[in-house]
């Protein structure tokens, strides 16, 4: 009984969309510390919700007139993504108290926009996704631009919602055009229409191109990268982190799906865009990274560059990519999880931590969080023994498995440049000395500390057992 | 006989003692404490190598010590740890070198001496950890895990131009061995194993090793150096502090040749066969360039660094010779090497501690006030031109000896090349040692102190004992060396 009432589909984003809405009524009814009191409230929510989306991990089938579906890979995004978003409303609530954020409405609109997210994984149906898309979108729309009296805020808030919109439009119209030619929404009986075709006609070519150049938008690939270093500059820090780590997991999940399922057929097509897709972020992300000197906008660009390394995993379409696509994004959101943890708690003069340059001489005033930023670092370079070398390293076994050398040679060499502004952080931190008298403070939250140390742990600890997180990410269906 | 894992310990001694002095809160009464673990748990791990040497059987040419668990369950990657004769003395110069280093840095290094302390014993780790791999992915893993405390070393305790010197060390090696990674997994994808041993012989088809052979090379070429891939090596000598150089040379640069030995050998025998014309050219270039180039230098480390590349070149030429001569001659000259390099770079250290220059038209006439430190000197100059009697000599002599089985130009290449380094490090000690002492500065400078003489002189008996004895280090390595040659010839015997 109580078994088969966990295998309902959707009861995860249902009980989170209930309670979503009851923490709205909730933070609205509360006087003092609404806040305080709203945000733990939804990190009890989420947490209820990963246990549901656990104890559902087996099932695998679609409903609700096939809009929504249900495999391990889901359920595995899902969770990621359920993780990313508890985690980064632990980590930012110290940041939104200081920086006198007090608005409850802050975590019901991260909540919503995680409901959204968990939508756009499981979306099976050309339909649900947009609406999911959207719904993801428009809380962190408001979300970017929440702190209304900043100017930078407001114009990271604007301009993200005026390129999403755009994107958002040119992924509608590719909709509209795949509807036209194959008559079905449904990602399955697009799938059927397209396997009868011997090659795909124009129309269908240009409705899969507009999609992804939707999807592109989302996932922040080069040339559709545009708006991520200004929204991740102008959005305050700790919504940055959240858009960090969450939102690209989703779209990373959903290009995954939106390629081998409708479109499983139409390989050599897509794998065209997403192969200059990759490269050109993986450099671009490389080469722009250099020059930045705000701290955020250089990880904005080394995130960029990380989601060329995942569309390699995506041009290789084999069950090695889906497995090298889970660890990837599981490092990714780990990495992030710890670096942001730490940058929201750096404070320089009573400011939050913008420039890398005042890292200066971190390693003589705090040591150990030196040595955390510089193993994150290293790991995001690349670099064994920690999590992220795994990451490429599953990327280039299923590339390879592919025969696709061009793209992995590319990707190592692009990594090489990459690595170099990991370093120049490490070299700031370790190698410059402090002239001036801006001291770093660092001060850091209980609950931030603890996921701190959990993420650290795993980044440092994943080569002595890596068997866990393999064996889950191999046996993932899409 | 011993069932407990000996390899392991040696390997993860160091990490453990790093860990312990990273709970060693630094001031100036407790970096003492650190220094003294720091050298403690290196020499506790020097010992323990040295029993790896005493139990080691000379009549077993595989691998020895052997420890193998399953690491991912997905792929055939394990943890396979062992030694054979070609790395039991590569992790013995490693095991050695290190209480030196540490020795070495006791009084100049004084910022930071926790982190120092860290980085050495974690770049033990990695060393040894390393040359006992018998896991290709394990071999990598610590193959680029050596980038991370020596990128740490130039760059915090080196010297004007260590940002510099410490980007391009560690960008150049890692774009080297990121090609090498796409190699082990082409391997991996042809043959499902990721085992060292396994792969030893010919299990791919000629155009496929063409282009692993090309891989491995770009790897092992820039770690080695070759020419003309040395550049980042006079950079990172000179703006390193002296014990980093010292492990720099003594182990680092001896990475690129094991891994000729292990993989473009063992496991790529055709192609390497088509390759060796242009090893030959490149070996000969570097060796008569560089030392023309060193004979050009005015800095002493310098000098020192573009010796190591002209040295080096007469490993390669050795190892790809692909003969018993010329492969255990290289194994010799990288032994050797390691020894009498990091001795030389300890040194200019003395002096450098003192005076605070290297420049060499500084120094002069050093004999009469240093007496001690001239002969200590004379000897590492001397084993470093290859006078017999010393180390160097058993090297070169073996590798020409086997060079004239393959080409007598190269052993004109050769020869001469051994000339020129009689020529510049003769010319250097002169100008340093000998002669009146004409700088002010010098009047007052003094002589080799205990810890000095502790440093310097283990290192003078062992440059001898190789000299005179060289069998003790060729009789184990003799049989794991010929299984490597067999295999080889048995590759291109069509």
């Amino acid at each position: 009984m109580l078994d088969s009432i966990f295998k309902v589909l959707l009861l995860p984003e249902i009980y989170l969309a209930i309670l979503s809405f009851v923490c709205l009524i909730f933070g609205l009814y509360i006087k003092k510390n609404a806040f305080r009191k709203t945000s733990n409230f939804a990190v009890l929510i989420l947490l209820t919700t990963a246990l549901l989306v656990y104890l559902d991990y087996e099932t695998d089938f679609a409903n609700y007139q096939n809009l929504f579906s249900n495999s391990s890979f889901i359920n595995f995004f899902k969770f990621l993504v359920l993780m990313g978003s508890i985690s980064s409303i632990l980590i930012s609530k110290e940041y939104f108290l200081s920086m006198k954020l007090k608005n409850f409405e802050i975590p019901i609109l991260l909540l919503f926009s995680t409901l959204g997210m968990m939508l756009m994984i499981s979306a099976n149906n050309l339909m649900s996704m947009y609406l999911a898309i959207e719904l993801q979108s428009l809380a962190l729309y408001v979300a970017a631009a929440i702190k209304r009296d900043s100017h930078s805020s407001a114009e990271s808030g604007v301009k993200y919602f005026i390129l999403g919109a755009l994107s958002s439009g040119i992924l509608l119209y590719g909709m509209s055009l795949v509807y036209g030619f194959t008559g079905s929404m449904d990602f399955n009986s697009i799938n059927m229409v397209i396997s009868n075709y011997d090659n795909l006609n124009l129309g269908l070519i240009f409705g899969l191109v507009f999609v992804l150049v939707g999807l592109a938008f989302k996932v922040s690939a080069v040339p559709f990268h545009m708006w991520t270093p200004d929204v991740y500059e102008g959005a305050p820090n700790s919504i940055t982190a959240f858009f960090a780590i969450v939102p690209k997991i989703a779209a990373v999940a959903l290009i995954y799906r939106f390629c081998l399922i409708p479109f499983e057929h139409s390989y050599s097509e897509w794998s065209q865009i997403i192969t200059f897709l990759s490269i050109a972020s993986m450099f671009l992300g490389g080469i722009a990274a250099i020059a930045q000197s705000n701290i955020k906008r250089l990880l904005a660009y080394s995130s960029i560059g990380h989601v060329g390394y995942i569309l390699i995993a995506l041009v290789a379409a084999n069950n090695d990519g889906i497995k090298a696509v889970s660890i990837y994004m599981f490092s990714y959101m780990i990495m992030n999880v710890a670096i942001f943890a730490i940058i929201l708690s750096i404070k320089i003069k009573n400011e939050y931590l913008v420039e890398i340059n005042d890292l200066r001489g971190l390693s003589r005033s705090n040591p150990i969080v030196s040595l955390s930023i510089a193993i994150i670092m290293l790991s995001m370079a690349g670099i064994p023994p920690f999590i992220g070398f795994f990451g490429k390293f599953y990327v280039f076994i299923a590339a390879i498995k592919q025969e696709l050398y061009v793209l992995s040679i590319l990707g190592v060499i692009a990594s090489v440049i990459s690595a170099f502004y990991y370093l120049k952080i490490i070299k700031v931190m370790f190698f410059d000395e402090n002239i001036e008298d801006k001291k770093p403070n660092f001060k850091i939250s209980f609950q931030s500390k603890i996921i701190l140390t959990i993420t650290l742990f795993l980044i440092v600890c994943f080569i002595f057992y890596p068997s866990i997180l393999v064996n889950i990410s191999a046996n993932l269906k899409i | 006989m011993i069932n407990w894992p000996l390899l392991s310990v040696i390997i993860f001694l160091p990490l453990i003692g790093s860990i312990i002095i990273l709970f060693i809160k630094e001031d100036d009464v407790t970096s003492n404490n650190i220094k003294w673990s720091a050298l403690l748990t290196s020499i506790g791990t020097f010992i323990l190598s040295l029993t790896l040497w005493f139990q080691f059987d000379y009549l077993n040419p595989s691998y020895q010590f052997e420890e193998k668990f399953r690491w991912f369950d997905d792929f055939n990657f394990y943890y396979h740890i062992g030694v054979d004769g070609v790395s039991l003395f590569m992790i013995l110069l490693s095991t050695f070198l290190t209480p030196i280093c540490i020795l070495a840095s006791w009084s100049n290094v004084k910022k930071r001496i926790k982190e120092y302390m860290l980085a050495f014993l974690f770049l033990e780790t990695v060393m040894i950890g390393m040359f006992a791999s018998v896991d290709i992915l394990l071999f990598y893993i610590f193959f680029e895990a050596v980038l991370i405390p020596m990128y740490l070393i130039i760059g915090i305790w080196g010297g004007q131009r260590r940002i510099y010197a410490s980007f391009k060390f560690f960008l150049y090696t890692l774009l080297g061995s990121v090609l090498m990674l796409i190699a082990i997994i082409v391997m991996y994808r042809n043959t499902e194993s990721m085992s060292i041993e396994a792969l030893q012989g010919n299990f791919f088809s000629f155009d496929t090793q063409i282009f692993l052979w090309l891989a491995f090379f770009a790897s092992f070429a820039v770690k080695i150096p070759m020419w003309p891939f040395h550049t980042w090596l006079p950079d990172a000598h000179v703006e390193a502090p002296t014990a980093g150089s010292v492990i720099l040379a003594g182990v680092l640069l001896k990475m690129g040749g094991y891994g000729f030995i292990r993989f473009s050998i063992g496991m790529l025998p055709e192609a390497t066969d088509y390759f060796i014309p242009l090893i030959m050219a490149l070996s000969i270039i570097a060796i008569i360039y560089t030392s023309l180039v060193a004979l050009a230098q005015t800095d002493i480390k310098k000098l020192i660094a573009y010796s190591s590349v002209a040295h080096m070149g007469i490993v390669t030429i050795g190892i790809f010779l692909v003969n018993q001569q010329g492969l255990e001659g290289a194994m010799m000259q990288m032994i050797s090497h390691g020894i009498v390099s990091a001795a030389l770079f300890l040194c200019v250290g003395v002096i450098y501690d003192r005076m605070h220059t290297r420049e060499i038209s500084f120094y002069g006439g050093l004999v009469k006030r240093m007496p001690l430190y001239a002969t200590v000197f004379m000897i590492f100059m001397l084993g470093s031109v290859g006078l017999p009697g010393t180390s160097g000599f058993v090297g070169e002599f073996l590798v020409i000896i086997g060079a004239f089985k393959f080409s007598s130009y190269v052993v004109i290449g050769a020869a001469f090349g051994i000339i020129l380094s009689a020529v510049y490090m003769l010319y250097l000690y002169k100008r340093i040692i000998f002669g009146e002492i004409t700088n002010v500065k010098l009047s007052e400078i003094i002589d080799i102190n205990t810890r000095e003489k502790l440093i310097l002189i283990p290192l003078a008996i062992s440059v001898i004992i190789m000299g005179v004895f060289p069998n003790i280090f060729l009789d184990p390595m003799r049989l794991s060396l010929e299984l490597i040659i067999t295999n080889y010839e048995l590759a291109n015997v069509r």
